[in-house]
């Protein structure tokens, strides 16, 4: 059975995973290959919040193809300030677009949405929820970088609201992976990810910490995330706990040589600037890595002999 | 078993403190101080003339109390039944005609309840304005949104869209 949507990275098999990042690593070495196969082919692109890179990312995917896009536009202009539901807007969408991809500031958006349409959806982030295209990426990057077993992960900073990071941790789990995870008491991961975590590998290889010192050393991979201020009401108490888990060439001298460091950006001051000339920095080409992998999706996702789903049922 | 529902628990003269019904039905071994919910979730609220019996906390002997419900005249469906045991998991339900048991379930938790609960997460795409039914896994001691998956453990009578 061909599930043509990608809503969570829980979807996704070790073998699904495999075989979007070997696609994506094809393309990268040569993007002449799928160059013009999708051409006459129009993604929708539903941004209900604001997001410009992971949108010019799609968008440059989709023309690399050889496609094009349509866009319901910004968001302050667009029917959702008049009131209209996702659920119509992507009903009509559907009628112009041959794929859909949805960014949205509620939870279990994506989902409700794939109930109405019948083209494939991506989500591109739903609230708090889930941000499988970039998990995609992510892991691309730590494949390139660390390789996707035997490996030691941190990963630090606001957990409790990141979809990424919940992404990012549930594919995880489909390898041989330790992740430690790094943040304020008050924004830890939500219980549900960690039962889930819990759920598909029984808890091993998942540590909870209020501190990097401990565990910098063993780490292969440190993802950072940002810590929003406007998640404190009170601007000391987040001066106070934004400071431990920013670092900088200082907090590294612990840290391994072959350590990568990655953030899904953008950063603020979560990673000092002289980090960037370091081997350490792998942050810009993580969002480098966003078209290749976003045109591997695309093109499994629309060429009816492939699917990334075509071989998870085993 | 036409006296059955006369003895179970052995606690009979505590069930004769709730009147008798001719017909309909009658929910025994309820959670001591759940009475109350599992007429939430039925929808009774006595405005439609249902004639509604109700023991809360009576002794009982497979717990130390328990609630009893009795509706008379209406039959409680499958769906309803499945529903109940979100918050009464050791319910019995019986099914009276003309004074007889004439049958007698114990609740089953479904793997699915729709359009029972609302999720109590405000960033979860169900509370805005869209055309969407609520719909929530059962798991082993909670539910869990199939939309945000929020899991609830606690106090599910709460999310009772009544
Ligand atoms: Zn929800």
């Amino acid at each position: 059975m061909r599930h043509d949507h990608l809503i969570t990275s829980k979807q996704l098999s070790r073998g699904n995973i495999e075989n979007i990042l070997d696609h994506a690593a094809e393309i990268d070495d040569d993007p002449s290959t799928v160059a013009g196969r999708h051409a006459e082919t129009l993604l929708g692109l539903l941004f209900f919040e604001p997001s410009t890179r992971t949108k010019m990312s799609f968008e440059t995917a989709m023309k690399r193809l050889g496609g094009d896009v349509v866009d319901m536009g910004p968001v302050d202009s667009s029917s959702v300030k008049k009131g209209e539901t996702l659920a119509d807007t992507v009903r009509v969408i559907e009628g112009y677009a041959d794929a859909l991809v949805v960014r949205h500031p509620k939870q279990g958006a994506a989902t409700m949405a794939s109930e109405f349409v019948d083209v494939p959806l991506l989500n591109a982030g739903d609230g708090a929820g889930h941000h499988p295209t970039q998990t995609m990426l992510d892991l691309y990057t730590i494949r390139e970088n660390a390789g996707l077993d035997d490996l030691t992960i941190g990963i630090m900073g606001d957990l409790k609201y990141g979809r990424t990071v919940h992404s990012l941790a549930y594919a995880l789990t489909n390898f041989d992976t330790r992740q430690h995870f790094i943040s304020p008491e008050s924004l830890q991961l939500p219980r549900e990810v960690v039962y889930d975590l819990h759920q598909q590998q029984d808890g091993a290889g998942i540590r909870e910490h209020d501190s990097l010192e401990a565990i910098l050393p063993s780490l292969d991979v440190l993802y950072v995330t940002r810590i929003q201020r406007e998640r404190f009401p009170d601007e000391n108490e987040y001066q106070k706990i934004a400071g431990e888990y920013q670092i900088d060439a200082d907090t590294l001298e612990a840290a391994s040589d072959d350590l990568t460091v990655m953030h899904p950006l953008p950063r603020v001051d979560e990673i000092a600037p002289e980090i960037d000339e370091t081997d350490h920095a792998a942050y810009f080409e993580q969002a480098h890595n966003g078209v290749p992998v976003r045109m591997a999706l695309l093109d499994l996702l629309l060429s009816d002999d492939k699917g990334i789903w075509g071989d998870s049922d085993e | 078993m036409s006296d059955e529902h006369d003895h179970h628990d052995g606690d009979a003269d505590h069930e004769l403190r709730v009147s008798k019904i001719r017909d309909g039905t009658v929910i025994d071994h309820v959670r001591g101080g759940q009475a109350l919910n599992v007429l939430a979730i039925l929808g009774i609220d006595g405005t439609n003339g249902e004639e509604v019996s109700v023991g809360m906390n009576v002794p009982s002997d497979r717990f130390a109390r328990k609630d009893i419900v009795k509706v008379e005249g209406r039959e409680l469906s499958q769906d309803e039944v499945d529903v109940l045991s979100l918050i009464a998991p050791d319910a019995t339900i019986n099914i009276v005609r003309d004074y007889d048991v004439v049958e007698k379930h114990r609740v089953e938790r479904p793997d699915v309840v729709e359009g029972v609960l609302s999720c109590p997460n405000a960033g979860c795409i169900t509370t805005g304005d869209e055309p969407v039914t609520s719909r929530f896994s059962v798991l082993e001691d909670g539910v869990r949104c199939s939309y945000c998956e929020t899991i609830v453990r606690e106090e599910i009578a709460s999310l009772i869209d009544t």
